[in-house]
């Protein structure tokens, strides 16, 4: 009997755990090591953060739900990997520590035979000095709990404008080097909305900010979609959604301090501004966890094993090379470490071999570019990749069987600007694939068929349709494996 | 100084297409938005078809 141990039970370590629950739990070992003790669907923390939904509509518990599996549940937090054991054995092992109430701050030690980091993002809120909820002046919805305080305070801002107050709102990156742009665009919109439904909008101005070179970039150099006779820029489809509800923008942006109502930023051409504010959402920038990793004799190998942003190194090319020499070849492939076959990284948790949109500087030398976006379905697609090559080489394959790589594969966001059932409308964006291949798609990098955008109710039917599909599927009810991941 | 009437030219919202009334009319059609509906499924089911290797 062999273990295999996950770390982290979020989109793609969730994903791991339920296919290999599926097709290996009886015969072998499936570990699961995660501090949070609810699984969270986090795409509808959005509808959270406006007091659409409440937390309990977008979590349930993992203890219960693998309970009744073959998993193994710990609810503790991965410190450390020993890749080689240690000087009394060679058996691989991770340090966890405990985080629930029962044994918190407890640490173990758990071999495995195979490891998987899908341990996510550290929301870096520290790298720019008063960010977000807990130590900051600006809300979050990237947890549950975030967004749930982020919707108390929209609350009151939206009472404030009761009283006939005018009330500055910002939403978009707090940083000059974060992703996730397509969060923040989906909650400005369901802000627009919710003051909308509250017969307030008229008493607030609405701003973007964001580190885009230009709106409708996400992160991935932007997209083209047929529209109306033509290829556009996503950019054009961006601005006049924008245009359309009243939202003025700011983009080519590095937010470099907020203090209490106030935003202090840099833009490319090296000029500094300030922002005043009432209510602000700003997505923090991304790092690893910060997982230490130590070869035999307790050497730390852990830059050996990590790129210096905490993301754990896989298949891809890390060379550096000038943009125009980017390839989508660089990407990784099947997620498995260089120096250990027996470890692989799914997620957020890898590291990316760079950007996809251009890298750029302000004329004072601050990065100013988003980074490549990490959303849900090509973590769910890598993860399931990543589970049948561990589950064919616990059955002999010599070698990863299966591969996932983001410049082989689509993504899908579905923003949805309203949320009545017949008069709501969502945006719904598809690019194929998610990192651009020129060689195959010499014009736009992309398949033009497969990305593509438009506004309707259809969008958003898919939204609420995508919300209940991907909770039944990940609660493991009947059927779940015939849901596309 | 008299009344205002003329608009501040070149703003930002000056250059993004604006969506017709037609346009409009057809994000919330049914019967529209229920094609569109199923265009999008079958779009999306290609899309994590090719996604899988
Ligand atoms: C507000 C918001 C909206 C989004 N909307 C969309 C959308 O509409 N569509 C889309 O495709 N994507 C969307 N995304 C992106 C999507 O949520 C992420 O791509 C996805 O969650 C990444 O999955 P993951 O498993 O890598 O990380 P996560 O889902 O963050 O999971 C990481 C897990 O690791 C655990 N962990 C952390 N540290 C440790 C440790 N030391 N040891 C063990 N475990 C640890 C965490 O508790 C968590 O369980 C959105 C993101 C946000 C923030």
């Amino acid at each position: 009997m062999s273990r295999v141990v996950i770390l982290g039970a979020g989109i793609s370590g969730h994903t791991v755990a339920r296919y290999l629950n599926k097709w290996i739990g009886r015969q072998h070992e499936i570990v699961v090591v995660s501090p949070n003790a609810k699984w969270n669907w986090i795409p509808s923390n959005i509808w959270v953060g406006v007091g659409q939904m409440a937390e309990k509509d977008v979590t349930f518990d993992l203890a219960e739900l693998y309970g009744k599996t073959h998993v193994d549940f710990r609810q503790a937090k991965a410190v450390s990997i020993h890749p080689e054991g240690n000087t009394g054995s060679a058996q691989p092992f991770v340090t966890v520590e405990y985080t629930n109430p029962a044994k918190a701050g407890v640490q173990e030690n758990i071999s495995y035979d195979f490891l998987v980091n899908a341990t996510g993002p550290k929301l870096n809120f520290g790298a720019t000095e008063g960010l977000g909820p807990e130590h900051g002046h600006t809300v979050s919805v990237c947890t549950a709990s975030h967004a749930q305080e982020a919707n108390h305070k929209l609350q009151a801002s939206i009472d404030a404008m009761r009283r006939g107050e005018l009330q500055t709102i910002v939403i978009g990156t707090g940083h000059g080097m974060c992703t996730c742009q397509g969060a923040a665009f989906e909650y400005i919109y369901n802000v627009d909305h919710t003051l909308r439904e509250a017969g307030v909008r008229d008493k607030a101005r609405l701003i973007w900010i964001s580190n885009e070179y230009e709106l409708g970039d996400f992160g991935m150099g932007g997209v083209h979609i047929k529209r109306g006779g033509y290829i556009t820029n996503g950019k054009t489809f961006a601005e006049s959604l924008m245009v359309e509800r009243g939202i003025e923008w700011i983009t080519r942006a590095h937010v470099k301090k907020v203090e209490a109502g106030k935003i202090h930023y840099e833009t490319m051409d090296g000029t500094f501004h300030e922002l005043a504010f009432d209510f602000s959402m700003l997505i923090p920038p991304f790092a690893g966890v910060g997982l230490k990793a130590f070869n035999k004799t307790g050497e730390d190998i852990t830059s050996q094993m990590f790129a210096p942003n905490g993301f754990m190194k896989v298949d891809a090319d890390y060379t550096q090379r000038p943009y125009l020499e980017w390839s989508a070849r660089d990407w990784p492939k099947t997620y498995q470490t260089p120096s250990f076959r027996n470890i692989f990284a799914v997620g957020i948790a890898f590291a990316p071999p760079h950007l996809i949109s251009k890298p750029m500087q302000s004329a004072n030398g601050t990065p100013i570019n988003p980074t490549a976006p990490r959303t849900g379905m090509p973590s769910a697609a890598m993860a399931k990749a990543v589970a049948m090559s561990i589950r064919d080489m616990l059955n002999g394959a010599d070698k990863p069987t299966h591969t996932a790589s983001m410049a082989e594969m689509g993504a899908a966001c579905v923003a949805s600007t309203g949320s009545h059932i017949f008069k709501g409308t969502a945006a719904t964006m598809t690019v194929f694939p998610v990192v651009p291949d020129y060689e195959k798609y010499p014009e736009f990098g992309r398949d033009i068929d497969l990305t593509f955008g438009e506004i309707g109710l259809a969008g958003h039917w898919m939204k609420y349709l995508l919300h209940h599909a991907f909770i039944y599927q990940a609660k493991l009810r009947p059927g779940w494996s015939l849901i596309p991941d | 100084m008299g009344n205002i009437t003329n608009r501040e030219p070149y703003q930002q919202a000056y250059y993004p297409p604006a969506p017709t009334g037609f346009t409009r009319f057809m994000r919330t059609c049914l019967l529209w938005q229920l094609y569109r509906f199923v265009v999008i499924n079958l779009k999306m089911l290609k899309l994590i078809t090719k996604s899988h290797h």
